[in-house]
């Protein structure tokens, strides 16, 4: 089955470094509404790391043996 | 109020969001082999994606735009809809239904009530979940499609059309799996996209003390706001429990404790959570018992946070209001087509009779179907006779003196995201709006495909042909959600009697739950008969009773009024208690008269006095459901005494 950490690490890093790229490019007036914080940067720095944890996360599990995992009545025999 | 340009960043989140969301269902696709597969996730799903999942289908864009509102408009005491109104039944469900709902096998709720009871409750209570998801969704959408095209300028039909395609596309493909999944992604996206607007909102006026000052003021004169009329304590915005000793008028929400204790904490909350299958479906994806019994204390940690992220923006919003901020005002009432034609006329006519500015307020007014502030509608007079047609409605639009509270949370976001921030946000109310309606659309479609059709339309057809048949009602769900929106849009009064039918429908259902697992007499008659006297009883006292303000009609009343209520949610509480009441003692009572149909061993696994006890023994003493949901209570009891 898909492990969903991938598609969430992938876009938040995507996100995330979309984000820093405006906040680094952009110039300091268009931060008056954040209260003069350049809240792109900061925010996609945050989201950043958020994916790459969870991207991170995913890919520790994939390269881990398998363990089994005690079933309940009805449920699906082959993951 | 000018809508707000997006710039291309902005466009660029939201697309890929929609890329990833819909990537995810076809990634699922081929996961899909049978309707268990389709309809339950093949049951194999771990308990923190169905935890997050629990809760984001719990998240619609109407608990997020609707708690931002109550936020400005009762203050912190809206978190009782968290502490008192979620968590308790919330571990009450993990620890004691969810071995019924999971051991029992049973693929839906309301086939739970067939295998306890009889076919005949199973009817009555699927039929109005399914027409009740597809309205609630419905409403839902409609909401959210006006609140872009009023407060960003986006065009209705395309919005909700869009929206609604993604939810289609991923449901068909993936099933309730790539439904579950993308919630989880929701998930973190509505959390990281609303949590910098509410920082920058608390950086802005000067911390959460500095906040609190400011709400003892708007306490005293909330109707300076056009917030609620009288003087209230000045701790009325700040705390959550004080106001509500005082009695029903010492707080905005003009709620007692009884009512707010037994009528929301008990009877509301317990229905809600404990029996939605919206709700549950997602924990009996799990993949074992533990899983399933796991999923909504995961939930309930975050849902325990989350007055944080949705709540304290409404309260944001008054403290802005109240300090002038840069001439902050609450969102305004918009007004649509009709308004303005009838309203531009009754400037020129003011205008030209040159009344006083009261008079000419007045008359306005009426003819906008909205109040309007005096000083503001002088100078429009003054000004009206060099305006074009677009300035005069500009003017007559900052005239309004009526608050649209659930544009308080997008005006917030407008207020603080610069483009970037503005994209993520954005996408962030959208995934809210996408989570709640693809768990609508899973819980419809599972109900109608096992409890109406396999049970009564269509039963003895293969595997291959329910899966079909999912797949179709997948999108005929959707298609009736967007009637449902056109509906709401078009008949508000109309949807206003069918959230009141629902509203009885609900209120005593808990009762039938409740006795039908816990006390093994209790026989098919008395939960059927119950459970219809129980929605009676509730039409019943909402036709004997007011809430103070409104007048006799949809409102109540309407054979009398036998008691006032100090406000519409009192009411509500208080005929969710009679409904439940009623519904319980009558299902009492009428199973101690008939006979049992189902014996002893039929009702193994389904009743708990006939059920062998859960071992938990396997698992590590802390990662037992019932210490998780001690620890849940305690974190909730330290809470409402932080805020106390």
């Amino acid at each position: 089955m898909l492990d969903i950490r991938w598609p969430i690490g992938l876009m938040f890093t995507l996100v995330g470094a979309l984000l820093i790229l405006t906040g680094a490019l952009s110039s300091p007036e268009s931060y008056q509404r954040s209260l003069g914080i350049n809240i792109n940067l900061w925010w996609g720095l945050v989201l950043l790391l958020f994916g790459g944890l969870m991207a991170l996360f995913a890919w520790r599990a994939k390269n881990r043996p398998e363990q089994p995992i005690a079933r309940g009545p009805g449920s699906r025999q082959n993951p | 109020m000018q809508s707000i340009q997006l710039g291309g960043i902005d466009y660029s989140i939201l697309i890929i969001y929609s890329l990833f969301v819909l990537g995810i269902g076809f990634a699922l696709k081929r996961f899909m082999k049978s309707s268990e597969d389709f309809f339950l996730s093949g049951r194999s799903i771990p308990a923190w994606i169905t935890g997050l999942a629990f809760l984001s289908a719990n998240l619609g864009a109407l608990e997020l735009v609707g708690m931002a509102a109550s936020g400005a408009k009762y203050g912190i005491a809206t978190s009782h809809f968290y502490w008192v109104g979620a968590i308790p039944a919330m571990v009450f469900l993990a620890v004691f239904m969810m071995p019924f709902y999971y051991g029992s096998k049973a693929r839906s709720v309301p086939e739970y009530l067939k295998m306890r009871f009889d076919e005949r409750t199973r009817c009555l209570n699927s039929i109005t979940f399914a027409v009740m998801t597809l309205f609630a969704s419905g409403i839902s959408m409609n909401a959210l499609a006006k609140l872009l095209h009023q407060l960003l300028g986006w065009d209705y039909n395309l919005s909700l059309w869009i929206c609604s395609a993604v939810v289609l596309i991923y449901v068909f493909k993936g099933g309730l799996t790539s439904a579950i999944y993308t919630e989880v992604l929701q998930f973190f996206m509505i959390v990281l996209g609303f949590a910098p607007v509410v920082y920058l909102g608390l950086k802005d006026v000067g911390g959460w003390d500095a906040m609190t000052q400011s709400l003892s003021n708007v306490a005293q004169d909330p109707a300076r706001l056009g917030l609620a009329a009288g003087s209230y304590a000045p701790d009325a915005w700040s705390s959550a429990w004080k106001p509500l000793l005082g009695g029903p008028t010492a707080n905005p929400m003009g709620v007692d404790l009884f009512a707010m204790v037994f009528g929301l904490g008990f009877v509301l909350s317990f229905g809600y959570w404990c029996t939605n299958f919206l709700v549950v479906q997602r924990a009996m994806a799990a993949r074992n018992m533990s899983a399933a019994r796991r999923t909504p204390l995961i939930a309930a940690l975050p849902k325990m946070l989350f007055p944080a992220l949705v709540i304290v923006p409404g309260m944001i919003a008054v403290t802005l209001a109240s300090l002038g901020k840069d001439g902050y005002r609450l969102p305004p009432k918009m007004l649509v087509e009709s308004a303005y034609a009838k309203a531009v006329p009754a400037v020129k006519e003011a205008a030209s009779q040159k009344l006083d500015a009261e008079a000419a307020a007045k008359l306005i007014g009426e003819a906008a179907g909205a109040k309007m502030f005096t000083d503001r509608v002088a100078a429009l007079l003054e000004a009206a006779p060099t305006l074009d047609d677009k300035s005069l409605r500009n003017h007559l639009q900052n005239a309004v003196a009526d608050t649209d509270y659930d544009g308080v949370i997008l005006s917030l976001v407008k207020r603080y995201c610069p483009s970037g921030l503005l994209g993520l946000a954005l996408t962030a109310l959208l995934a809210s709006f996408m989570s709640g309606m693809a768990g609508n659309v899973t819980a419809f479609n599972t109900v109608w495909t096992y409890d109406l059709y396999q049970a009564y339309i269509c039963p003895n057809k293969s595997d291959q042909h329910y899966m079909w048949m999912g797949r179709v009602v997948t999108v005929a769900g959707v298609l009736l959600s967007i009637a449902c929106a056109y509906f709401a849009s078009n008949y508000s009064n109309a949807m206003d009697i069918v959230q009141l039918v629902f509203g009885f429908v609900n209120a005593p259902l808990f009762a039938t739950f409740l006795l039908g697992m816990f006390w093994a007499r209790t026989t098919s008659h008395g939960a059927f008969y119950g459970l219809l006297a129980g929605t009676m009883t509730s039409a019943l006292f909402h036709s004997l009773t007011l809430a103070a303000g409104n007048t006799p009609g949809l409102k109540g009343g309407y054979l009398g009024v036998a008691q006032t209520f100090p406000s519409e949610m009192a009411q509500n509480f208080w005929l969710a208690s009679f409904a439940f009441t009623a519904c319980f003692l009558l299902t009492l009572v009428i199973s101690l008269a008939t006979r049992r149909t189902k014996t002893n061993e039929e009702l193994k696994g389904l009743v708990y006095s006939l059920t062998p006890k859960l071992k938990d023994e396997e698992q590590a003493w802390y990662l037992k459901p019932t210490t998780i949901g001690w620890a849940l209570l305690a974190g909730c009891v330290v809470l409402n005494f932080l805020f106390w």
